[in-house]
């Protein structure tokens, strides 16, 4: 066994994408020393392909906006099924989340008066979505990256240097990716182990809480908006580490992705395209969303082609247009054309904005999308349409947490937020509102993990060299495998099944099928072998993020058969109907006793709490709510005042 | 389907050479999903640094025969048929190994570049500025930080011993988003010469021909900057006018 | 000129023998700017030095390589400015007294800069490819250094752009008097107009407009000149070029008229 390389910090965080950093930041003006870890390069974390914009109701654009407008377009994207505290307290603080991005140097696009503009986006009732053209991911991603910096030159001014900075109290550690989080023997965290990814060497980070901040799971699918880093790491770890996973079968996918060149299919196509004013189209050249908006959302979307583009420009008198549904109904109603015949030339639907707009206008608002499909495509989107199709981008299940703290539940001193972190979302999630999710919760994690530490007084927890030879032996065993599998066929077919079984619309023998799959990939998987050294070795790193994403596929197969109702990111052929007793229910996921695979029970949700009821009409919550749980409701509550105000 | 011919540098920091590859190559694909089918069928180790894989992560940079690009976003097509592909890692930076290079450099120099200062009393929800005002430093915050521009300037990458004291046009052109900045309240210019470099750059403008995001980083960022300089540093009424106002 | 230790031997770095890998024509681009250079300044000496033929003291043409005329050497006709000096000895063309400061912003243009750094210094010759040199210090030295003052000869050129502007009004002046129109009228008039395009496109023109602001939206007016300028601006390397040729053409035309090889085209009067 080589050297090791150790470290000691008071708080962890894995993953440096929008939530890791905005908890970094938040745990070292608690004042603790934190540790980030990254496993790319520093600011190339996934959330720099986040598009659209940054979801906050600071109502520039339409005064009527407020927290309550916000929370109750969440929890109507999610179907109910959402954290309703997680959605008030996101709902609440983003818009303070956002302003205090341009205190860190964000240039977010203006206003004629100067504020923060906002766009339109799916689901969201009015404009809403603070933005930088279509690269509002990068942004946000680079503004926090410089935060650090800033952060690390006042160390520096505080160290007394003379310029500079001092990453003392708060270092990146980039290309370097744990395997196992340690414990204490009474399974309290107490540190990580991993690599770093240049040179294969072990590292053992010393530390009494961990926040994971590993974002989303979806390099198990095959036809995906997420990199090569979305392998659900945090989500392995935590599970590994005794803590459950949320909701797992709820995965969206966005309804545009790229579908041609094969090289490029998945890649994202931004909603913003169609909050600009773009529309589906079928091979016919009808807009069939207007066929495809359901009953619980008939009353707010337009019926007519003319309202709906008359609401671009005033969308006090019109009803938006069902192009801007929420994603799992466009993606839903995307898959039904193609099948029906009605598709583009490489199965997807057309996306239209040429005919829309003006060509300046196409490249002043969607520069980005305009270069994406020119370079990798040579598709001139101001002159013809898009083809799109729907593509796995993002999981509203995830490690099961504490709405106010961001702890996960089960281990003490483990934090979560971002994707890796389930329920705030339900099941669905509405676009613009990941980025927002990462900002407040980020926040909240970082507080959370320092109130945490801080509690303990000093008495960190000690790391046992017993787990941490353990975890060495379990890297290594791929490199020293003399021949076995090849990592990446497993994943390739790993990819295949769950794009095949568990993808867009599941069926019970289906999902059935794909857990038989599984368990052979699962025993396969135990024999993958890499060959070459241990510097940068890309087979290696795969096998070793293997074992995360066949975890993550097994709860989200599991938890897709248990779930026998349709709702959100999750569509059961067998089960076509939402169903008023499942919205009642979250369902956990949890490693087995021996540790080879997964459970899921089901858990009963708390109760949405009275004065968030009230923000809604009695009408509408009995379409998602068994009429016991409305009994208790006051009659008057139900209309407050500013739903008249919104009404007129 | 058809078959490429590719040749790409293997090797690491003691010593490394170009291989030939006879590779599979698809309609539609890009140089990164060829690499990508030799790391699956004929070299699981070969090392190669990617993310996104559509041009907006910016850590797939590398030079393709011989031009620093992205792998990304070349795509097949570009090359005549039958045309040998040649993959090097960037020459500016350390190798570590294959195709990945160290490029802690520009960490380094963006630890130097002192963060946006906010201006004093303003809180935040209370930031007003026009879109004609944040227009410049938003076309170079659309940087994707892929050290193309860092890698092709031949100020270091022909002299090594330059780069104590140039940051190189990336961190120049973070200099002028930030003097551009309509609220930022620290004056730039004069550190950008001393302390930056900007002196070193003699716009020859590869930065600008290789940037994957098209920004203008010669014309729009450091001859804008330099005109600045020249204002507190080197135009004698700037430098009187200055004095005088400071009293 | 010593020769550099290969960069891409420097310690730490792939080992990549070759200077660059490109295969495409990477020298062809600074051999044509070499060329063209070459033969515009070898003209121009020429021209400059041998002192005749800038005039048709008929339809008042006068060349740019020799305007404005201030001393009693040139025609009297030519004198519009007055006669500042006295005869010039034959060795010493009067163009020295102006020619300098247009000469002064062209070698200090930000495009020009580009194009004989590279074309000339080899520094670099052509992206990803390593030049010949072993150190390098820029532009942070004396004599480089200077090209920071390109905003005095813009200054410089702006004057001379008016000069130049006069000398197209007097290139309306008809054979019998009054008015008239030749081919020579056209030239010299397109040439003043891209000359202009050319002054007003420059870097520090764009810097002194509204560049140098942090606020556009405190200055409306100068935010329109700014973004006019901008786009010009953006054409600055195309004018560049242009107006080498349309300094070469009108002086060249002037030349064979005055020297009688043939008649102006004559349009009216």
């Amino acid at each position: 066994m080589d050297q090791l390389e150790k470290h000691s910090y008071d708080v962890l965080i894995i993953g440096a994408g929008g939530s890791g950093l905005r908890a970094a930041i938040a745990a070292h003006e608690a004042g603790l020393r934190v540790a980030i870890i990254c496993k790319s390069l520093f600011g190339k974390a996934h959330t720099v392909m986040a598009e659209g914009g940054v979801a906050a109701a600071m109502g520039n654009r339409n005064p009527h906006d407020n927290w309550r407008v916000h929370f109750r377009d969440t929890m109507r994207g999610g179907k109910f099924l959402n954290n309703w505290r997680m959605a008030e307290l996101h709902a609440k603080e983003s818009p303070d989340r956002v302003w205090e991005l341009e205190t860190y140097g964000a240039l977010f696009d203006r206003t004629k008066d100067g504020k923060i503009s906002q766009r339109n986006f799916g689901g969201h009732e009015y404009p809403r979505l603070a933005h930088v053209g279509d690269r509002t991911g990068l942004e946000l991603i680079r503004t926090m990256q410089q935060k650090i910096v800033s952060l690390q030159q006042d160390d520096a001014r505080r160290a007394g240097m003379p310029s500079g900075a001092h990453d003392g109290r708060l270092k990146v550690f980039a290309e370097l990716t744990v395997t196992e989080l340690l414990l204490t023997p009474s399974g309290a965290v107490s540190g990580a182990f991993g690599y770093w990814r240049e040179t294969g060497r072990f590292v053992v980070f010393k530390a009494p809480a961990v926040i994971i901040a590993t974002g989303g799971i979806g390099k198990s699918f095959k036809v995906t908006s997420n990199s090569w880093e979305c392998t659900g790491d945090g989500m392995g770890l935590a599970l590994r580490a005794g803590s459950t996973l949320l909701n797992m079968e709820f995965v969206q996918f966005h309804p545009t992705g790229m579908v041609w060149p094969p090289s490029v299919k998945g890649i994202l196509v931004t909603e913003g395209v169609r909050g600009d004013g773009g529309v589906l189209r079928n091979s016919e050249g009808k807009r069939f969303m207007f066929d495809y908006v359901p009953d619980v959302f008939r009353a707010q979307y337009a019926e007519t082609e003319d309202e709906a583009d008359r609401w671009y420009d005033d969308p006090d008198h019109n009803k938006r247009t069902p192009d801007l549904l929420p994603r799992d109904e466009v993606a839903r109603a995307i898959n039904a054309e193609v099948k029906a015949g009605r598709g583009s030339p490489h199965g997807g639907v057309f996306l239209d904005i040429a005919s829309r707009l003006p060509k300046d206008e196409i490249l002043r608002r969607l520069p980005s999308m305009t270069h994406q499909f020119k370079e990798l495509a040579d598709v001139d989107i101001t002159a013809e349409p898009m083809e799109v199709g729907p593509t796995c981008h993002y999981v509203m299940g995830g490690i099961e947490v504490d709405a106010d703290t961001a702890a996960a539940a089960r281990v003490p001193g483990l934090f979560s937020c971002g994707e890796a972190a389930g329920g705030m979302h339900g099941s669905n999630r509405l676009g613009g509102n990941s980025l927002s999710d990462l900002l407040v919760f980020g926040r909240r994690a970082g507080e959370g993990a320092a109130a945490y530490v801080k509690a303990l007084q000093g008495s960190y927890p000690v790391v046992p060299q017993v787990q941490v030879n353990e975890c060495m032996q379990t890297a290594l065993a791929p490199l020293e495998r003399a021949d076995g599998e090849s990592p990446y066929v497993v994943h390739q077919e790993l990819q295949q099944v769950m794009n095949d079984l568990v993808g867009i619309i599941r069926r019970a023998d289906e999902i059935q099928h794909a857990l038989d799959v599984l368990e052979k990939l699962n025993e396969r998987s135990r024999h993958l072998a890499a060959s070459g050294p241990r510097d940068f070795n890309p087979g290696w790193h795969l096998a070793l993020d293997l074992r995360n994403m066949l975890l993550i596929a097994e709860c989200i197969a599991r938890a897709a058969l248990l779930r026998e109702e349709s709702r959100g990111g999750h569509t059961r052929d067998d089960y076509p109907a939402m169903s008023e007793e499942w919205r009642k229910v979250n369902l956990i996921c949890s490693l087995s006793a021996d540790g080879r695979s997964v459970e899921v029970v089901k858990q009963e949700m708390p109760p949405m709490r009275g004065d968030l009821m009230a923000l809604f009409s009695v009408e509408e919550l009995k379409k998602y709510f068994t009429p016991e749980e409305l009994q208790h409701l006051p009659a008057e509550d139900r209309t407050d005042v500013e739903r008249k105000v919104e009404v007129s | 389907m058809a078959q490429g011919h590719f040749r790409v540098w293997r090797g690491n920091a003691e010593g490394g050479d170009l291989v030939d590859y006879d590779v599979e190559v698809n309609e539609g694909e890009v140089v990164l999903d060829v690499i990508h089918r030799l790391q699956a069928t004929q070299a699981g180790d070969l090392a190669v640094r990617w993310n996104c894989k559509a041009g907006k992560c910016g850590s797939c940079s590398a030079e393709i025969n011989g031009r620093p690009r992205l792998m990304c976003m070349t795509r097949m097509s570009v090359f005549a048929p039958g045309e040998t592909v040649t993959v090097t890692p960037m020459r500016t930076f350390p190798v570590m190994k294959d195709l990945v290079t160290d490029v802690s450099y520009n960490y380094a120099k963006a630890q130097e570049v002192p963060a946006f200062a906010p201006p004093p009393g303003l809180a935040p929800g209370e930031y007003r500025m026009a879109q004609e005002d944040v227009a410049r430093s938003q076309e170079f915050r659309k940087c994707i930080e892929c050290f193309l521009c860092q890698n092709v300037c031949h100020v270091i990458r022909d002299h090594e011993e330059n780069k104590q004291a140039y940051s190189g046009p990336r961190f120049l052109m973070r200099i002028a988003e930030l003097d551009m900045h309509p609220l930022d309240s620290l004056d730039r210019k004069r550190s950008a010469q001393d302390d930056h470099g900007l002196g070193y750059c003699n716009i020859t403008k590869c930065c600008t021909e290789v940037c994957p995001e098209g920004i203008k980083i010669t014309d729009n960022g450091l001859i804008p900057l330099k005109e600045r300089v020249v204002d507190r540093k080197f135009d004698p009424l700037g430098v009187l006018k200055q004095k005088l106002t400071r009293r | 000129m010593t020769r550099a230790a290969s960069p891409s031997l420097t310690a730490g770095r792939a080992t990549i023998p070759a200077r660059t890998l490109r295969t495409d024509r990477w020298w062809q681009a600074p051999l044509i700017t070499a060329v063209l250079l070459t033969l515009w300044v070898a003209y121009a000496t020429v021209r400059v030095f041998t002192q005749r033929a800038y005039f048709v003291e008929r339809y008042h043409y006068l060349s740019p390589f020799t305007s404005p005329c201030v001393t009693a050497s040139c025609p009297s006709a030519a004198r519009d400015l007055g006669t500042w000096l006295p005869h010039f000895p034959p060795f010493l063309p009067f163009g020295v007294l102006f020619l300098p400061f247009l000469l002064g912003f062209r070698v200090t243009c930000y495009y020009y800069r580009r194009a004989y750094y590279r074309a000339f210094w080899q520094s670099p010759p052509a992206c990803a490819v390593a030049e010949p040199h072993g150190k390098y210090s820029g532009e942070t030295r004396f004599p480089l250094i200077i090209q920071n003052l390109h905003r005095y000869f813009f200054g410089a050129a702006v004057l001379l752009s008016l000069v130049n502007t006069w000398d197209a009004i007097r290139a309306f002046q008809g054979k019998t008097g009054g008015i008239g129109l030749g081919l020579g009228t056209l030239i010299m008039v397109a040439n003043v107009v891209l000359l202009w395009a050319y002054t007003v496109s420059c870097h520090s023109c764009r810097h002194i407009v509204g560049g140098r602001l942090r606020s556009f939206s405190r200055h409306p007016i100068r935010y329109r000149a700014w973004t006019f300028v901008s786009k010009l601006n953006a054409k600055h390397m195309q004018l560049a070029w242009t107006t080498l040729a349309t300094l070469l053409i009108t002086d060249g035309y002037i030349a064979l008229v005055s020297a009688g090889v043939f008649g102006d085209l004559r349009i009216y009067n």
